[in-house]
């Protein structure tokens, strides 16, 4: 599995040297599109958190005010206020942490029985629980709600928890990352007299860290950007999470002001931003995992 | 946002998985002989057990939440049933006959090709170009990067607000941005000749720096002795790539557009947030058509049916994909 690494990976890297060796002329022109590139990706995130401090004068002036005279902190007090964001964000923090946790321990569990259990034809039932992934939650939408309800989960936090909660593509990468450990290791531990789960718990999870890592934050990202699901399972405000209850706030009736509205946004982006610049080598890792092998 | 990422990856791996997960069992237990294999059940009985009780919960899960849905969703496209009370009524073919021959439906899978097929080609083209950049050696290209793959993980819902207000006419960036020029901003997600231009640009925006990611870890796994000999051979920068990085590239760009397929079939945040379908049906897609189908016009039938043939397109794809990908395997 290749990763995406920092800048200087590999510094004798043929396809670079063109640069190197290029005309001025060939490397102003890459710092332009640098440029450009940067001013296109940030350009964005600036309005968003430039415009969640302006005032509305500031926001509802053209030419627009680049710079928030100082930071109106009210958009995000009139937000909270508009829009019970206490609740989504209690909501999207019990929904998030509850199901990474549970998809987690299903992976470790499930990737540690394929990789160190014996059991007749587990590979073909490992093929056939991967073969979930071939399944678009589409086709899972209409189902997954007549279950729920006949389950009487509808509008509460199983309902929001549980359908998500088995872990295919985590289990994949972990078992994967299992296979690579050293077997000596393990054998090691078994003729120490440990049993199973002890091996799990003190042998094997500590080696794999930085999978485990991996596998919980993309569970975690999924989980708290989860719209659909959350969206129809749910039907108070109540028991809505975060990014339903963005939309609810823009949708409400009066609530017109720009600048309350980009405060709600931040309040739903930021957290995963933040994770993502403590995050990003792992993030990058899980979401490409596999990908590039030819 | 993760798991349309993994079923591509999945569909890319799980061949190449196979092979290395027979060697893990060790084929202990391979073997015809029905008494040898009720001698292994009694001896490896506990671990056999304990193999059973790590699975369950996940198995329970899978087989609750994704298999039986499929079956369940099939029996549904044949049948009429408002999900609230009854049963579903059998149907036959019905919903299928209705879909295919609906004008309204055309339009929605002609929003769909549209949507997809454009987001499908801008994430090939700048992703790889993006790539491309973050490879050369200058400096800041680790900040840009960086930027570039931030709103792939914030929620779709929060960019599609973001947007919302860039696109506002009045008041927003895209008005500013046009204003030298002297055009006037659209009327982006309000107009029906731009709602969809609106989504795709939307799309782009959040998804392009992670294909870029893709594109620059294939780029940097390249066997460097090809480029050696192309430069021997006295082949030109623009000759390379054309005629030696993008052909090398072809199993990632197949994987990045399976992966782009299945995301735009997810859009729902984005959808949900800047259109609504609309206006009229200028932005409904095969997926948010299901979904209105199903939530909101209480037509469980029709939109298990609409959801079977996206499954359909789904497959195809992916089965494409696969057979594509084996065969460059056996090329090298």
């Amino acid at each position: 599995m290749d990763t995406p690494r920092g800048q200087g990976a590999r510094p004798a890297n043929p396809r670079t040297r063109p640069a190197r060796d290029g005309s001025t002329m060939q490397r102003v022109l890459l710092y332009v599109a640098l440029a450009f590139a940067a001013l296109l990706f940030v350009g964005p995130l600036y309005w968003l958190f430039s415009s969640a401090l302006k005032e509305p004068g500031e926001i509802y002036s053209f030419p627009p005010d680049w710079i928030p005279s100082s930071a109106h902190w009210e958009n995000f007090s009139g937000a909270w206020n508009a829009a019970p964001f206490g609740d989504f964000f209690i909501n999207s923090m019990i929904v998030t942490a509850g199901g990474a946790a549970i998809k987690l321990v299903n992976a470790t569990l499930t990737a540690y029985a394929f990789v160190f259990l014996r059991f007749p034809f587990k590979n073909v039932i490992f093929l056939v629980m991967l073969g979930a992934l071939m399944v678009p939650n589409n086709v899972t939408l209409i189902v997954n709600y007549i279950t729920v309800s006949n389950l009487g989960w509808v509008n509460t936090y199983l309902g929001l928890i549980i359908p998500s909660a088995g872990s295919i593509f985590g289990m994949f990468l972990l078992r994967q990352y299992m296979m690579t450990l050293p077997r000596e290791i393990v054998e090691a531990a078994r003729v120490d007299g440990a049993g199973h789960m002890r091996t799990m718990w003190q042998v094997i999870l500590p080696m794999c860290k930085p999978m485990l890592v991996t596998v919980g934050i993309i569970a975690v990202v999924d989980m708290w950007n989860d719209f659909i699901w959350p969206l129809i399972v749910t039907n108070t405000v109540e028991m809505r999470t975060l990014p339903i209850g963005l939309l609810y706030l823009r949708t409400t009736d009066g609530y017109e002001n720009w600048g309350g509205i980009m405060a709600g946004t931040v309040m739903v982006a930021l957290p995963m931003l933040i994770l993502f610049l403590f995050a990003q080598r792992q993030i990058a890792r899980g979401l490409t995992g596999g990908a590039v092998k030819g | 946002m993760a798991s349309r990422t993994a079923s591509a990856a999945a569909h890319t791996t799980s061949g190449a998985a196979t092979p290395a997960s027979g060697s893990a069992s060790g084929g202990s237990v391979r073997t015809d002989l029905r008494g040898r294999r009720q001698r292994s059940w009694r001896r490896h009985r506990k671990e056999y057990l304990l193999f059973l009780l790590l699975l369950s919960p996940n198995l329970v899960l899978i087989g609750t939440f994704e298999y039986w849905p499929v079956i369940y969703n099939a029996y549904l496209s044949l049948t009429r049933w408002n999900m609230l009370s009854g049963v579903p009524e059998w149907v036959g073919l019905d919903n299928y006959q209705y879909l295919l021959t609906s004008s309204n439906f055309q339009q929605v899978m002609m929003n769909t090709l549209l949507f997809t097929g454009t987001v499908v080609i801008g994430s090939v083209v700048l992703g790889l170009a993006l790539a491309v950049l973050f490879n050369q050696r200058i400096k800041g290209r680790g900040l840009v990067r960086t930027a570039a793959f931030a709103p792939h993980i914030v929620s779709g819902a929060a960019v599609a607000t973001l947007w919302l207000f860039i696109f506002d006419p009045n008041y927003g960036l895209s008005r500013v941005l046009l204003d030298p020029f002297g055009v006037a901003s659209p009327r982006w997600v309000t107009d029906s000749d731009w709602a969809l231009v609106s989504l795709i640009i939307v799309y782009l925006w959040k998804g392009v720096g992670f294909i870029a990611i893709v594109y620059l870890a294939g780029l940097q796994s390249m066997p460097e002795d090809v480029y050696e000999a192309a430069k021997i051979d006295g082949a030109g920068s623009w000759t390379t790539f054309r005629r030696i990085t993008l052909p090398l590239l072809s199993p990632v760009t197949f994987f990045v557009m399976v992966i782009t397929i299945i995301g735009t079939f997810q859009a729902y945040d984005m959808i949900a947030v800047m259109t609504g379908g609309g206006p009229g049906n200028a932005t409904t897609t095969l997926s948010w058509y299901i979904y209105e189908q199903g939530f909101q016009a209480s037509n469980a039938g029709r939109g298990a049916a609409g959801a079977m043939i996206l499954f359909v397109i789904l497959l195809i794809v992916t089965g494409l994909q696969t057979k594509f990908v084996q065969r460059r395997v056996h090329y090298r």
